[in-house]
Formats: C-alpha cells, structure tokens, sequence
C-alpha cells in the first residue's frame, strides 16, 4: 500500500512539471506584459524596456522558465495588484470560505445523489426514476450562476427563508480560530454563529451541488442498474441471503465503485464552480476574488488560481487512486 | 428408476416471456422429469431449449415482471410437500442456499470481486445455519478444504481474482454445498474450465452426490458430462422434452432424431483425420411451434407428414430391451419402424413456408 501511495506521488512530478510548462507559455502569450500594468500610460518606451530588462523579461526563455519554476515552488505566486499582496496569501485567507461551502456542496450531492439514483435504478420505469433523470438532465443544462439567481430571488428575496450574501449576518460576533466559521462555532459553542453561518451556505451550497448532484444520480442510477445484472448478485440470490444482505453487499459495494471516481473529480471541480457561485451571493471566498480579479485583469490572481486548481485535481486524483485500492481488491494486486 | 416418491417431481413446467412490443416467447413449454436423492439427472439440449430457464425457474430466480411460469414442481421437504413454484418469496429465500441449491456456468462472474471469498462461504452459514465469528470461519475452512482447495484458512482470506478457475468453481461449490441441500443444480458448471480441471470438478460432484444423497440436477450441452455423470437424461429441445432415458439405454440405442443428431455431432478421436463433422443441420430458430407438430421437423431428416399434425405424444420407446424409463416424443423413432409403417421417407413437400 505504501509503495503503491509513494509510486503515485512520484508519478505526480511529470504531471505537474507537464503544467508548469503549458502555465508559463500562458503567461508568455498574455497581451500586455507587466510593463504597461506597472508603469503609467505615459512612460516611453525605454523606461518600459529598462522595465522588462529589470525584471528579468529580457533573458532567455529557458531562464526565465526555470526562474519561474523556483518561484512558484517556493509558494510564490507573485502580488496581486487589485489588492498589492501576495497571491498565496490572499488565497489562503479566503480558503476556509470556499472550502466551507465546497463541503456543503458535496455533502448535499452526495446525500441527495446516492440515494435517488440508487432507487432511481430499483424502481427503473416508474415515475420516481423518470423524475430523477429527468431532473438530473436538467441539473447539468442549467447554467450555475442562472440557477444562483433563481434560487436567490425566490428563496432570498421573496420568501425570506435564508440570507442572501455574505457568510454571516452583519453584527454578529465570533471568535476567529481557524478561519472555518462553522468549525470556530462548534468549538467556541457558538450556537448563534453556527446556525447563522449555515443558513447562509444553503443557497450557494445548492446552486453549486447542482451539476454534481445531478452527475451522482445519473452514474449511481447506471451503476447500480448493471450490478444489478451481474452473475455475483444472482448467486448472493441463489444463497437465498436476505434482500439487505443482497443489495447492500453485493449490489452496492461494487455500483459504487464508479461512483467514488466522479466525486473525487467532482470535488475537483467545485472550485472552479465557486467562482460564479460566490460571485452571485457575494460569498468572500476565493471563488468572488477570482472573479474580481477577472474584471481588474489581475494576471497574478489568475495564473495562481489555475495552478491552484490543477494541483488539487491532480491530488485529489490520487486520493482517489487511493481510495480505490482500498475498496477494490483488484487494484491493489496490480 | 425407485419405486418410491421422487423428490423433486416437476410436471409440466412452462415459462413464457413477455415483453413490451413483442409477442411472448415459450421458452419453456411443458417439461416434466423427476429427481431422485442421490441420483444425477441430465437435462441436455442446444443453446435456447430453455435448460437452463428452467433451473432459474425451479430456483425462483426469474424476474418478477414480464415472465409467466406454469405447471407444478413438488419436492419433498421435511416439513411436508410443497409447490416450488406456488410458496411465497420469503419462503423461497428460505430453502435457497438450505434446501436448494445452484452452481452457475462461469466462476468468476458468478462470485463477487470485492467481497473475500470467506465471507462469501460464510454468509450462507450466517444465513441458514445461524453460525457467526469463529465458529462460521472454521466450518467455512472445513468446506473449502472438503471441496479440495489446499490451504483453506489462507484462501479464507482472498478474492476471486487470486484463486484459479477451478479453484473459484470449487469454492462456488462449496457454498452450494454448505447447508447440506436435497437438491442441487449445476448450469454448466465445466464449461468455463479447462478439460482437466471438468474431470476433477465433475468427480466432485459425484462424489458429493454419492456421500450426501444430495439429487443433482445436471444441465449441460456437452454429451460428455452426461456419460461421465448423469444416471437419467432428459433431452430437450425448443422448451420441451424430447427423450428421457437412462444413460445406458440413450447412447446404445437412442429414439429421437435429435438425439441421434446430438450424439452424431460428437468429435471423435479415432476418427480420420480431415473428415468433417456431422452437425445437426439448421439451427434452433428454424422451429415451428409445438402447437403445429414436432417443432424439430424443420431440421430432421426423418420427418413425414405425420410429423406436421399437432404435438407429437410422449411414447414408450418401442421394443422391451430399454425398460419402463425410456420415452420419447416422436413419431417416427430413429431404428424403430414398426410393422405398420414403411421406412420414413423424406418428402421435399412440407418444407420452407412451414419455418420460423
């Protein structure tokens, strides 16, 4: 187990020197270097040479790649001009928001999703199963920040039900530990804080665990539909087991296989999602920070969020990889 | 053939399919043999006579919807006598894996991948016998061990995949024979095995037959098997029985054309080398219903326009050397022309409109 977890994190290497390379080219072919963001509109073309030169944007390619690589393995991002401090920093103050409401995103996904696919898939040709296909067709087609509107209108603005922005009511007070809201309230028995700070995360939380809710039921819904022809459970059958025991560890153990699969890519996905979702409910995380730096053409902002993005995809791989092997023996003999 | 009540006696078990759009399907149609403890019957057919719709059928393994089943089959229990067909699904769960039994065609489909093969021997013992922990673990061993896999307690431990073809069928096995049942039916449980490992794999099951008196009802193409193992034969064809007998009586001296067909395809080893084989010509979707006359006609070369006239009735094979057991579904039996009838001929008539 420990060769195989090791075996993967060296595998990793290429797949990050591999985007290193596309991200740098990217930034290579940006229009408008630093030299026209940094200086004023009137500098002349040799301050803005001296500029590049300074900067070290005159070197060769291979130097300037290789000086790249130095900087954003040490965490460096570089500054963020909306807001003139580092990338990472900035980053990582606004982590716990979008983690918090990534989390949530899932958990609703998954409690939702497994359970309506699974009986999507026993009760195939009924109502109930059209109704989750249907709705999961619908889940995917519509577009995140719609369905955040949508969602804010009715249930923000008309009903009232839950808040529409922020991640908590202003005036309320709390005791920062770790940045997690939920997390601080539950240690410091905040009741308050903890109720506020959830109520808050149902509506992004919804309108962002709409495609991968919809995803879970559909492959849950397939999944469990093909185990359910397989040899193995006509034999649990033929054991005369009972109907739990049938469908519980021979149906499921083996429909959720692929089903582990998409959430690990799912989860990957959430933060790239965020950013619309946060934006609409004004949700202080890195997604609406992101967005910002869109609309400011904060390239710094930008390039780390890609590089930060693709790092968890590829972690959140090998999670999955590794989750894998723990629940199919297959793998592990590989 | 005993005197006494069979154990299993199934009479006229019909299964017919329905599906949306289409008309239904009589996959089985009117099938009646018996079983006796300790005795290995055959039922031998193609791919679609509905041999093996008809062990799913006795199971209760077919699927709620779409499918009809008729007839009766009346086993023995020890709790009195009871329609398989007619008890409850909760009943039936109950005498699967207890007093019923099936092994599948392919090993390693039929058993689960992630689940240890430990725990798949030990679920039945849970189930029916109430065994639990340790207890379920030793018996679990002594099962594997019993079926001939070396090393039990290891292999406890393992999945599907790190045991070889032969040993997953033995496990496979193991678990059918776990609760002692009265009645086991193996689906051509060589076919995924190599020929050395059928052999071993069919003493098994003879041996199991002879020290537990479990009835085997044996479902298999290969006419090999049925030699090797089976002491009565049920020949089937198009979801009804064409030609019971004993083993002795139905290779020495076989009545139906199909069965005469069946054991002629047989490759021979002595045979010289190049010669082609003999196949039964056609295939099983050039029938006519049963309903219109012997649905093999299509295909036989013995047939006359007799054979075109209702369902042929079950006969005694003609003669006194076979004994009561023999019978038959043909009008004109192979090597049995009787007095009153001229040699069969065949006409070039009856022919192309009467498929399908």
């Amino acid at each position: 187990m420990l060769r195989f977890i090791v075996r993967r994190l060296l595998q990793l290497i290429p797949t990050l020197g591999g985007l290193s390379i596309l991200l740098f080219v990217w930034l290579q072919r940006l229009p408008g270097g630093p030299e026209y963001a940094l200086l004023p509109d009137d500098a002349t073309a040799e301050q803005r040479a001296a500029l590049r030169r300074s900067l070290g944007l005159e070197e060769p390619v291979a130097v300037q790649y290789l000086a790249f690589l130095r900087r954003i393995t040490q965490g460096d991002l570089g500054t963020s001009i909306q807001t003139g401090r580092p990338v990472l920093e900035e980053f990582l103050l606004r982590f716990p928001a979008t983690f918090e409401l990534a989390v949530t995103a899932m958990l609703i996904a998954v409690t939702a999703g497994l359970p309506l696919g699974y009986l999507a898939a026993r009760r195939r040709g009924t109502v109930l199963d059209f109704a989750a296909v249907g709705g999961s067709l619908l889940g995917i087609c519509t577009p995140v920040f719609f369905l955040a509107f949508i969602l804010k209108v009715i249930f923000a603005e008309r009903l009232g039900v839950f808040p529409s922005a922020f991640r908590l009511s202003p005036g309320l007070s709390r005791t920062d530990i770790t940045g997690f809201v939920v997390l601080d309230g539950l240690m410091t028995r905040e009741w308050d804080v903890v109720t506020d700070a959830l109520a808050h995360l149902v509506l992004p939380g919804l309108a962002l665990a709409s495609i991968p809710l919809a995803v879970i039921t559909r492959m849950t819904r397939a999944s469990v539909l093909e185990v359910m022809g397989e040899d193995y459970v006509r034999t649990a059958n033929a054991k005369g087991l009972h109907r739990t025991t049938v469908r519980t560890r021979h149906v499921l153990r083996n429909a959720l296989l692929p089903v582990v699969t998409a959430v690990g890519l799912l989860a990957g996905s959430l933060f790239a999602g965020a950013v619309l979702t946060e934006s609409v409910f004004a949700f202080p995380g890195i997604g609406s920070f992101v967005y910002e730096a869109t609309q400011n053409r904060d390239y710094p902002v930008l390039t780390g969020f890609i590089l930060l993005i693709a790092t968890m995809y590829v972690f959140i791989n090998l999670l999955v990889d590794i989750s894998y092997s723990l629940l199919d023996p297959r793998v592990r003999a590989q | 053939m005993t005197t006494s009540t069979p154990l299993l006696a199934v009479d006229e078990l019909s299964v017919v399919f329905h599906r949306k759009g289409q008309g239904e399907t009589r996959a089985v149609d009117g099938v009646s043999f018996t079983l006796e403890e300790g005795r290995v019957t055959g039922l031998v057919g193609e791919s679609g006579c509905g041999k093996s719709v008809t062990s799913l059928a006795l199971m209760g393994l077919l699927p709620d919807r779409g499918v009809k089943v008729g007839g009766s089959a009346l086993i023995r229990l020890p709790d009195g006598e009871q329609d398989l067909l007619k008890v409850s699904q909760r009943r039936m769960r109950d005498l699967r894996g207890s007093q019923l039994a099936m092994i599948f065609q392919d090993p390693l489909s039929s058993l689960n991948p992630v689940v240890p093969i430990g725990v798949q021997v030990t679920e039945i013992l849970s189930r029916h016998r109430g065994m639990r922990g340790a207890a379920a673990r030793r018996e679990a061993a002594d099962l594997l061990q019993r079926v001939g896999i070396p090393d039990p307690t290891r292999r406890l431990g393992e999945y599907p995949h790190q045991l070889s073809g032969g040993m997953r069928q033995r496990a496979l096995i193991a678990m059918a024979v776990a609760c002692r049942p009265k009645l086991m039916i193996a689906d051509e449980p060589t076919t995924a095995l190599d020929v050395t490992i059928q052999a071993q794999i069919l003493e098994l099951l003879r041996d199991l037959v002879t020290e537990e008196g479990t009835a085997l009802l044996m479902i298999t193409h290969d006419l090999g098997v049925v030699a090797g193992l089976c002491d009565e034969i049920n020949v089937l064809y198009a979801g009804k029985a064409v030609e019971t007998a004993p083993r002795g009586p139905l290779f020495a001296d076989p009545a139906h054309p199909y069965t005469v067909g069946l054991l002629g395809s047989i490759p021979r080893l002595d045979a010289p080398r190049g010669e082609p084989l003999t196949p039964v010509r056609g295939s099983v979707n050039d029938n006519i219903a049963w309903a219109d006359g012997c649905a093999f006609a299509p295909r036989c070369d013995h047939y006359t326009m007799e054979c075109l006239q209702g369902p042929p009735p079950l006969v005694g094979a003609s003669g006194d050397e076979e004994g009561p057991g023999h019978i038959h579904r043909c009008v004109n039996p192979v090597g049995r022309a009787g007095p009153d009838r001229p040699e069969p001929e065949t006409p070039a008539a009856a022919s192309e409109e009467e498929r399908g």
